[in-house]
């Protein structure tokens, strides 16, 4: 099979520590903590009060004017993707329609609709709670008791026609493709946390095997609502024990992690022919040339302790981009900061760089910007990215305290300059058992 | 050289029944599986009628071990029960030599229901005081409830990677596992991408499909408020009609479709039977709009072109089209006329309505029987496909009986119909524009 190369053009993100690539990396240079009391509703009910939300924007700003009344049918999940695909495609220097008809540009585009793809991980989009418990709550009977048949005969009518299309998961794609008139190959990945890893993964092969030239993905999800943080709290995976110390409370692969931390963000990046990127001049952050995918077959729920499915999504990254271990200059574990997903993962990165994983460089942006879900990969990938293009590596946020088991070389203060050559990002998902990996590196001039 | 991709299993789990032979003939008399609905009572919603699994136990299909899935979803107990079928009848079960790292889950997995009455039962402890008056929400009491009546399991399941996750434990695969929510074209863009992955050498093998029940009382809101579905309660047996003038939106229908794909070498070497080759796949957006779809049927056009061209196909070769066919007045009408816009003189119309016998290609919606399995709906109409292959004969679209002026194809109306079927499209078409198409061929 014909294999194209594929380079990263364009890198949007939204996180707590900044909206835009370089507020972001600013953010992640300057040691800061986007982990705070969440303001966006009263979080004193739950045991955790704690995440990351993002800084205020609008929407506004990031679609055409003629596209405004659509917001109304937008998630939060799906406008964190909508932001993102305006920084992602501005910093790409790609003129879409978006960019056109919001006067930033006079035309016409440089790159062909029919050929622009989309691949958006996406989570399980949580209701509008209020909107839908404010709706349920008036199909109750006499004794105050919720009532399916007064709910099916008028309740239902207490939603908007549209409700529904506000959280089917393909809504980010979906929204990000009209704006930007992407009418290429479209997905929507839903696999919790490995979503991003998986979305770029896929379209860097189908940009490799010709059927688009440019794609538009990543990942984005809004953890920092009420029932976004009761579920995982439920499973016992959300660190309940940090309220009164948030900058702290996301402490990735540390001798006394607690749990993780929730949070809001996306990222979406540009992925292109390399021939395409060169014939329009296009800024090259980077090339991807690697990708692998496992999955865990002992449990959907926990993972195993060896890091199998981790290791091999590691691996096979590792073959596709005919790059050994020990040719490799960073690693960007991901880190959620859960004791049993910690443990594994650092048993798998152990198992595949061996003697060699306490030397290399390592970084992770789980201390600053929690977990959002299904953004959360590509948040790191971009960090990655642009760390492989400036040759800095990044301070990793609460990892002074690590554990014994987890040997990575994680820069603690100052930003660290160094040459990169290979870096490798990896991500899993914290229910079901997928796992996947990426390998980028330097192209030469 | 390019690996080929073929398909060495299938199972499913629909409203017609559980097994891939009996359903069929039911299918090709004919046969609807709609009924009232009885999974909740829905006897006060706009739509009171669905197509429902019956009779449906996961020990029938896994014995002992459907013990391991307890609490498992009706999603990923439908997925467990197709995959289980495919599996076997692939040959896996005996196959010792195989290499995990290389067999994966491609699937297009729905949602799991929101876990209703306890969701109910704190929404409204948030919206009410004590008196019992309406108030805005008070999360602080909405939390109260939700911690102490939800329930962890069912919250786990809600997430669509749930199935897969079962699937890969169920089967001990270890290779890439992944699931795609598009919508009503998901399992037809997991069948797609995972055959790109066999192709690209990510894998040798896939357990791919999809699996969806929205059953459920807030599926049947969202639904019922977009007025997508049909209400006719009193005649439900009858409701679904694509491309009749009669149609008034789609039935509501719940299920499975897993078919094995293999690269065709593999297969080969360990005498797998192979049942057709997956050949072709289009997946495009349109770009259009949110709530519509492009008046030309834009993006539809592009995506059976692309599966057509990837195939190295054209429209002479291609017998029998398993159309989306949803039953709504404007999908039923744009996928006519996109069907039209693609094959051109190769569409004509039933020989009773004046159209020839033989020479045309045939279109089909067996949503007309099972309803719209959604997420699900693709994998259990690219089954129909390989089976029409085999069989030689088109299911087909049942309470069929008022020309559509907008849609004057040949649906192959209310009887199945013999002709040698060489190769076969499936459509699926999702909400907000995603268009997936697959081209299967007899394998040769």
């Amino acid at each position: 099979m014909n294999r194209r190369r594929v380079v990263i053009t364009g890198l949007g993100v939204a996180t707590p520590i900044g909206i835009g690539i370089d507020a972001f990396w600013d953010g992640l240079l300057q040691k800061r903590c986007g982990i705070r009391r969440v303001e966006a509703f009263d979080p004193s009910g739950l045991p955790v009060q704690i995440a990351g939300e993002l800084p205020a924007f609008q929407l506004g700003d990031y679609i055409p004017k003629s596209y405004r009344k659509s917001a109304k049918v937008m998630a939060r999940d799906i406008m964190i993707a909508v932001l993102c695909a305006y920084h992602a495609v501005t910093d790409a220097k790609l003129v879409t329609k978006c960019i056109i008809e919001r006067g930033e540009h006079p035309g016409p585009t440089n790159v062909d609709s029919t050929r622009f793809g989309a691949n958006i991980g996406a989570g399980l989009i949580c209701a509008d709670l209020s909107e839908l418990a404010g709706a349920l709550s008036t199909a109750a009977d006499e004794q105050g008791r919720f009532d399916l048949r007064r709910w099916g005969a008028e309740g239902i009518n207490n939603l908007t026609p549209l409700w529904l299309l506000k959280f089917l998961p393909n809504m980010l794609a979906c929204h990000v493709t009209i704006v930007h008139d992407a009418q290429a190959p479209s997905n929507t990945i839903t696999c919790c946390e490995a979503s991003s890893h998986l979305a770029i993964g896929e379209a860097y092969r189908t940009i490799a095997r010709g059927d688009a030239d440019v794609c538009i993905c990543g990942g984005a999800e809004s953890k920092t609502n009420p029932m976004a943080m009761t579920r995982p709290h439920l499973f016992g995976r959300v660190n309940t024990s940090d309220n009164d110390r948030p900058e702290r409370a996301s402490r990735p692969f540390a001798a006394d992690r607690a749990g993780s931390v929730l949070s809001d963000g996306g990222g979406l990046v540009i992925l292109e022919a390399l021939e395409h990127a060169r014939a329009r001049g296009a800024k090259i952050y980077g090339e991807i040339v690697g990708f692998g995918a496992g999955s865990s077959a002992s449990s959907w729920s926990a993972p195993d302790p060896s890091g199998r499915a981790i290791a091999i999504a590691l691996r096979k990254a590792l073959a596709d981009a005919e790059t050994p271990a020990d040719r490799v200059d960073l690693l960007a574990p991901f880190g959620t900061g859960t004791r049993n997903y910690d443990a594994a993962e650092a048993a798998a990165w152990n198992e595949v760089f061996g003697s060699r994983l306490s030397e290399i460089p390592a970084m992770t942006t789980r201390g600053a910007i929690g977990v959002n879900g299904a953004g959360t990969g590509a948040i790191d990938f971009a960090a990655t990215v642009t760390a492989l293009a400036r040759n800095t590596i990044p301070p990793s946020l609460n990892t002074s305290n690590p554990d014994p088991a987890s040997r990575f070389r994680f820069v603690q203060d100052d930003p660290k300059d160094a040459r990169i050559t290979h870096a490798v990002t990896v991500s899993y998902a914290l229910a079901g058992g997928q796992t996947a990996a990426l390998v980028v590196r330097k192209v030469e001039e | 050289m390019e690996r080929r991709v073929v398909i060495t299993g299938m199972g499913w789990v629909t409203p017609l029944g559980l097994d891939i032979e009996s359903v069929w003939k039911r299918m090709l008399a004919g046969e609807s599986g709609i009924g009232p609905t009885t999974l909740f009572d829905a006897s006060a919603f706009p739509t009171s009628f669905s197509a429902q699994v019956k009779d449906f136990d996961l020990s029938d299909f896994l014995g002992a071990d459907a013990a391991r899935h307890e609490g498992a979803s009706r999603n990923s107990r439908f997925a467990l029960a197709a995959a289980a079928r495919a599996w076997r009848a692939a040959g896996l079960d005996d196959h010792a030599q195989l290499d995990r790292t290389r067999v994966g889950v491609y699937l297009g997995g729905g949602e799991g229901p929101l876990d209703f009455f306890p969701f109910a039962e704190a929404a409204l402890a948030g919206c009410r005081n004590e008196r019992g008056e309406l108030m805005p929400l008070d999360t602080v009491r909405w939390a109260e409830t939700a911690l102490r009546v939800l329930n962890q399991t069912n919250e786990l399941e809600q997430d669509p990677n749930l199935a897969g996750g079962h699937l890969a434990v169920q089967f001990r695969v270890e290779g890439p596992n992944i699931n795609t929510l598009t919508a009503c074209a998901a399992s037809t863009q997991a069948i797609g991408e995972a055959t790109r992955l066999i192709q690209y050498g990510d894998a040798d093998v896939m357990i791919s499909g999809g699996t969806h029940s929205m059953i459920h009382p807030l599926g049947v809101t969202g639904f019922s408020r977009l007025t997508a579905l049909s209400t006719r309660n009193d005649t439900c047996l009858t409701a679904s009609r694509p491309f009749d003038r009669t149609r008034d939106g789609f039935v509501l229908g719940e299920g499975s479709g897993i078919l094995i794909l293999e690269e065709l070498e593999h297969a080969k070497r360990r005498g797998a039977r192979i049942l057709a080759e997956i050949v072709g796949y289009g997946s495009t957006a349109d770009a259009f709009r949110i709530t519509d779809i492009h008046e030309e049927g834009r993006g539809a056009i592009a995506a059976m072109q692309r599966a057509l061209q990837s195939a190295g196909m054209s429209p002479k070769d291609i017998d029998y089209i398993s159309a989306h066919g949803t039953g709504t007045e404007e999908n039923d009408k744009i996928e006519s006329l996109a069907i039209r816009g693609v094959f051109g003189d190769r569409v004509g119309l039933p020989p009773y309505q004046g159209g020839t016998q033989g020479g045309h290609v045939l279109i089909s919606s067996i949503k007309s029987m099972v309803g719209h399995l959604i997420a699900a709906a693709g994998a259990v109409e690219l089954i129909t496909c390989v089976l029409a292959i085999r069989d030689g004969i088109v299911p087909p679209t049942i309470n069929y009986s008022t020309p559509d002026p907008n849609c004057s194809l040949d649906y192959v109306p209310n009887a199945a119909r013999r002709i040698p079927v060489r190769a076969c499209l499936s459509n699926s078409f999702g909400f907000g524009g995603q268009n997936d198409t697959l081209a299967v061929k007899a394998f040769a």
